[in-house]
């Protein structure tokens, strides 16, 4: 392989002749061999993008080819792990150089000594196809880490077939064409893993959040961009659906964003515990942690890397969330490296391939149909974060143009401190109606009603409020004032839902359905009394309708539920 | 032995080209000597084979192409020891108090290498500022980032040094200590610092870095980094708690757009450069606590926003990073209340790991939810009632627009040396929330109602 040497450093691209490396491909910089991958070739130079921070390196130090791609390390271990961009483990990188990340480590993304359990699921003389399991491992109590022909590797008979403790590099299975297999695969990050197909999302991803269970809704496979400017809870929001979602996997992506935030998630996973297997979160986790201060190429690389490990447990037959907290952050590593690069800027300064980029992402994302049979998905919740708040910047608008749901972050809301921030009016869900019979069949078969019931008083609400900032309230006739106030107690007792209070930052779809029925039911009550002449003053404040707002506060609900609309059925028949 | 170069070939702005040198690493420390024999230093920001670019700090003035360059084979390091408590430097790390130079304990390179995340401790002891509107209402940790965002003209130094004078950790003896680095600001602005950190007793626990308004604009670049260098020294060395105080962030983006345009780079948003995020970035997240470590690093940057506009770019990529941000308010500040912090767009990030039982008060989140949702309502209801009148709101919209009015006056207003403990804070919050009937206080369990709410007092169990 050759090496080349440095002909010029700025910042975190250098300039290297003499190299014969092909685009993409992994190249090490420097006396110390500083990771970096070739982002660009024109004549005779090498364009180099260098994971970690290039100070000190000089013109003539040498580079080497290491003759492949950027490739992320699969096997079992990698749950449970905290890895930087470029899927190096952080807490092996504090063992051996400290508290502050220092330059020119290299660790495996997976222990290569540690021996696991390999149960083979083959025996002599099967035939095995690319993308099947040979084996499985149990990597956490709850996950079967399945060993699988790798995608690339064309298969073939069984020879010979082991079962016991072995490393990842250690042959468990030969195939008649003398190929060895071992617990370990490598994928180049930038492509896509293969699929036989992909198949309609028609199955929620259940999240346990109100407005978006129930308004604007994501499914298995399904991606969803949330936008918001600083403070509006993209982070809160990423984090909550990483802890509650009905999915197998989590991957969480922290790309370019705070130190802190990690500390608090890697805190948190280890204790909170998974409602539907009582087991911790962190056991389905991955984590990777490319915070704003540490190399930006790097940072670059971590939605690559995150969505290669996605896709390896989707091909093991799991439903898979990866979320990415901020693509903008991405877009913007992306910017500045094509900006040493001196490229023809486009819109804002971004490289001109900003949209194309992120296609190619959002399109590794989906349900499918595995290469070793049977179904898998990958959902994507990507945070954008758009300077000024304004949509109408590049990567929102890119990122609209391919994601199927749009969680629209208002700054409004957040300044009323109503969570989650999104906008019900801007917000919109394109599976909503590839899931409606899932919801009817599995929740109740009026809760599809229920919603489009709700989302209609709140778009009345929408327009009567702009008639109320002209002439006050009390101007408008009975009903409408009724509609306002129906509004509000969907708003703040259905909508609004704190992810930091213990109950109620999880609701279940039957808790979601009881709450909205009963405001409902209120509304039918409080109109049927209107009509019969009672003054909306004292429809207002019959004492059950504020007993509703608690609810949802309370674990135990149904039977408080029932309380307190038998007491509101009592109220209303005493008013006259 | 570095050899020296007489070979400079142009002086653009703050930038000076050197050719025909032997390899020269990148962001090395270079040396510049003027015919006078003053030394400037600067920094290598490109380098290759034909030409090197330097960014001198300390102005190109008096530099000319007979001016020699040595490069120092290392890149920039600021000198460490506990004696550098107590003393005032400038910008670019010179003693400035008339004493010796720092003899040093250690060198540290001022580009700090990241806090590997996995080694960050969760930040959640409760800092008590005194302030009820941050205490309350965006209350503060140790190892937070929280700026404050300010304008021109507002009484944004004395909410800091007010904070400086007063931040505690409840049950801890020990006082924090400070690093005030200054970037740009006028002699009349640092002297009202110095002033208050001499009245106080603060300079003998404090390290300053003064570049003000009429020192070379780069410099203002280094002043921060070199801040940040001893605040990690104190804080992860001697084991100490730093407040890092730094004034004004927006004079120091202006010189990275300068330094921008000088390189002919392709500007980002409004002219300033594309990598403003991760150069923020680099600043801002050395804060926090490490695992294992005893010192920690709090920081409180302060900048003002040109046409008080929160979209513009240095407020905006600012806020992406901090862990919140408090908000001056030229509205308040008019109407005559102190501190004028708006409570509505501010936010502290890190407050829920540092309130509730066992921190502040079981309430704490429930009261300030509260206080918030009606404060927010009620400043709406203003503008309802500018137009429709006050007579036209119903009766519970009267309620609210009154206790927005009272909120102001009471929780938010207070004195400039009024140090107010969480306790009084929360019973103010409470006061406040009694102007309501009960009713409407639906953000906020039973449970706490009938053990806080004054109408209670007396009736519950004390714990
Ligand atoms: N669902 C929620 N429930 C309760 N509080 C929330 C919720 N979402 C957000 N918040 C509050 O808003 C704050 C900011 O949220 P968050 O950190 O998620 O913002 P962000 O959009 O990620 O901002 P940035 O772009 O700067 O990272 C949180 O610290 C929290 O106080
Ligand atoms: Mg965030």
């Amino acid at each position: 392989m050759e090496v080349g040497r440095v002909k010029r450093v700025a910042g975190p691209v250098v300039q290297a002749v003499g190299l014969k490396a092909s685009m993409y491909d992994l190249v090490l910089v420097g006396e110390e061999g500083l990771m970096s991958e070739v982002i660009g070739i024109s004549g005779d130079k090498h364009i180099i993008q260098v994971y970690e921070d290039t100070s000190g390196i000089k013109p003539g130090e040498p580079v080497k080819e290491t003759g492949g791609p950027l490739v992320a390390q699969l096997g079992p271990g990698i749950l449970t792990q905290i890895y930087d961009g470029v899927q190096r483990p952080l807490p092996l990188l504090a063992e051996r150089s400290g508290d502050f990340i220092s330059r020119g480590l290299f660790v495996d993304g997976v222990d290569h000594k540690k021996k696991w359990e390999f149960q083979p699921l083959v025996k002599k003389g099967d035939t095995v196809k690319p993308g099947q399991p040979i084996g499985v491992v149990q990597e956490q109590l709850l996950i079967k880490h399945k060993i699988m022909v790798p995608p690339k590797h064309k298969g073939g008979v069984v020879k010979e077939i082991y079962s016991g403790n072995f490393t990842v590099e250690e042959t468990v299975c030969v195939l008649e064409d003398g190929s060895q297999l071992t617990m370990l695969q490598k994928w180049p990050v930038r492509q896509a893993r293969p699929v036989v197909r992909k198949l309609p999302p028609t199955i929620p991803l259940r999240t346990g959040q109100r407005v978006i269970d129930g308004f604007f809704p994501l499914a298995k496979g399904g991606t969803a961009a949330i936008p918001g400017g600083f403070g509006t809870g993209k982070t809160v929001m990423q984090q909550t659906l990483s802890k509650w979602s009905d999915v197998d996997i989590v991957i969480y992506v922290g790309c370019g964003e705070r130190g802190n935030e990690m500390a608090d998630l890697l805190h948190e996973f280890p204790e909170l515990v998974d409602p539907r297997t009582n087991r911790p979160l962190l056991e389905r986790s991955i984590v990777y942690a490319n915070t704003s201060n540490m190399p930006v190429a790097a940072r670059e690389a971590s939605i690559y890397t995150g969505m290669t490990t996605a896709e390896y447990y989707r091909d093991m037959g799991y439903d898979v969330l990866m979320t990415a907290d901020s693509t903008s952050r991405w877009a913007e590593a992306m910017r500045e490296l094509a900006s040493r690069l001196e490229e023809m800027p486009g819109e804002e300064g971004y490289p001109a391939y900003l949209a194309a980029r992120l296609a190619d992402f959002y399109e590794r994302a989906g349900r499918a149909e595995i290469l070793a049979g049977g179904e898998g998905s990958v959902a994507v919740v990507g945070a954008v974060s758009p300077p000024g708040g304004d949509f109408t910047e590049p990567v929102t608008q890119n990122t609209l143009r391919i994601v199927k749901v749009f969680w629209a972050l208002d700054s409004r809301l957040t300044q009323r401190r109503h969570f989650p921030s999104i906008n019900w009016l801007d917000s919109y869900s394109l599976y909503e109606k590839d899931l409606e019979s899932w919801y009817a069949e599995n929740v109740a078969p009026d809760w599809n009603q229920l919603k489009r019931r709700a989302m209609a008083i709140l778009q009345e609400n929408a327009e009567l409020e702009e008639i109320v900032m002209l002439v006050g309230s009390d101007a408008l006739p009975e009903d409408q004032q009724l509609t306002l106030e129906v509004a509000r107690m969907i708003i703040n007792f259905w909508l609004a839902q704190s992810a930091f209070h213990p109950v109620d930052t999880f609701c279940p779809y039957k808790k979601q359905y009881d709450l909205l029925k009963a405001i409902l039911t209120y509304r039918d009550y409080a109109f049927e009394a209107l009509h019969r002449g009672v003054a909306v003053d004292q429809i207002k404040s019959v004492p059950s309708k504020d007993a509703l707002a608690k609810l949802k506060m309370v674990e135990d609900y149904e039977p408080e539920l029932k309380k307190v609309m038998d007491q509101m059925k009592a109220e209303f028949e005493a008013l006259k | 032995m570095t050899k020296e170069y007489k070979t400079i070939t142009e002086i653009s702005g703050p930038l000076v080209f050197v050719e025909k040198t032997e390899p020269v690493g990148y962001g090395e420390l270079v040396e510049i000597r003027t015919a006078s024999g003053e030394v400037k230093r600067g920094q290598v920001l490109d380098t290759s084979d034909e030409i090197v670019v330097v960014q001198v700090f300390e102005g190109t003035g008096g530099l000319s192409k007979d001016s020699s360059v040595r490069f120092t084979g290392d890149v920039i390091k600021m000198p460490l020891s506990p004696s550098i408590i107590g003393r005032v430097l400038s910008g670019s790390g010179r003693p400035r108090d008339g004493g010796p130079p720092i003899v040093p304990e250690v060198e540290r390179e001022i580009i700090g290498a990241a806090i590997n995340p996995a080694s960050r401790e969760k930040p959640r002891a409760f800092i008590q500022t005194g302030i009820s509107t941050i205490d309350g209402t965006n209350t503060l940790v140790r190892g937070q980032k929280l700026p404050i965002f300010s304008g021109a003209g507002l009484p944004h130094n004395d909410v800091a040094l007010q904070i400086a004078r007063q931040a505690k950790v409840l049950g801890e003896a020990e006082q924090f200590a400070v690093v005030f680095c200054a970037m740009g600001i006028t002699n009349e602005e640092a002297q009202h610092f110095m002033a208050d950190f001499e009245r106080t007793g603060a300079l003998e626990r404090a390290v300053i870095f003064l570049n003000l308004a009429d020192d070379p604009a780069v410099e203002r670049l280094l002043t921060p980094k070199l801040g940040l260098t001893t605040a990690e020294y104190l804080a992860f060395d001697l084991d100490m708690h730093v407040l890092v105080i730094y004034t004004d962030m927006t004079n120091y983006c202006e010189s990275l757009r300068q330094m921008g345009a000088a390189r002919e780079e392709v500007p980002g948003r409004r002219g300033y450069p594309g990598y403003m995020y991760t150069d923020l970035a680099t600043n801002y997240e050395r804060a926090g606590i490490i695992k294992g470590k005893k010192g920690s690093i709090t920081q409180f940057p302060i900048l003002t926003m040109p046409g008080d506009d929160i979209t513009h770019p240095i407020p905006d990529l600012s806020g992406y990073i901090t862990e919140g941000q408090l908000i001056v308010s030229r509205e308040l500040h008019r109407k005559g209340i102190y501190p004028p912090i708006d409570i509505r767009p501010s936010l502290s990030r890190l407050m829920n790991s540092g309130i509730g039982a066992g921190h502040t008060r079981e309430d704490h989140r429930a009261v300030s939810d509260q206080l918030y949702a009606y404060y927010a309502e009620g400043c709406d209801l203003r503008g309802l009632a500018a137009i429709v009148g006050k007579e036209a709101l119903s009766e519970r919209d009267k309620l609210i627009l009154e206790f927005a009015d009272q909120f102001e006056r009471r929780f938010v207003n207070q004195g400039r040396d009024e140090d107010r403990s969480i306790i009084e804070t929360l019973t103010i919050g409470w006061e406040l929330l009694s102007m309501l009937p009960e009713t409407m206080l639906t953000r906020i369990d039973d449970k706490y109602i009938k053990k806080y709410h004054p109408k209670y007092a007396g009736t519950a169990k004390k714990e």
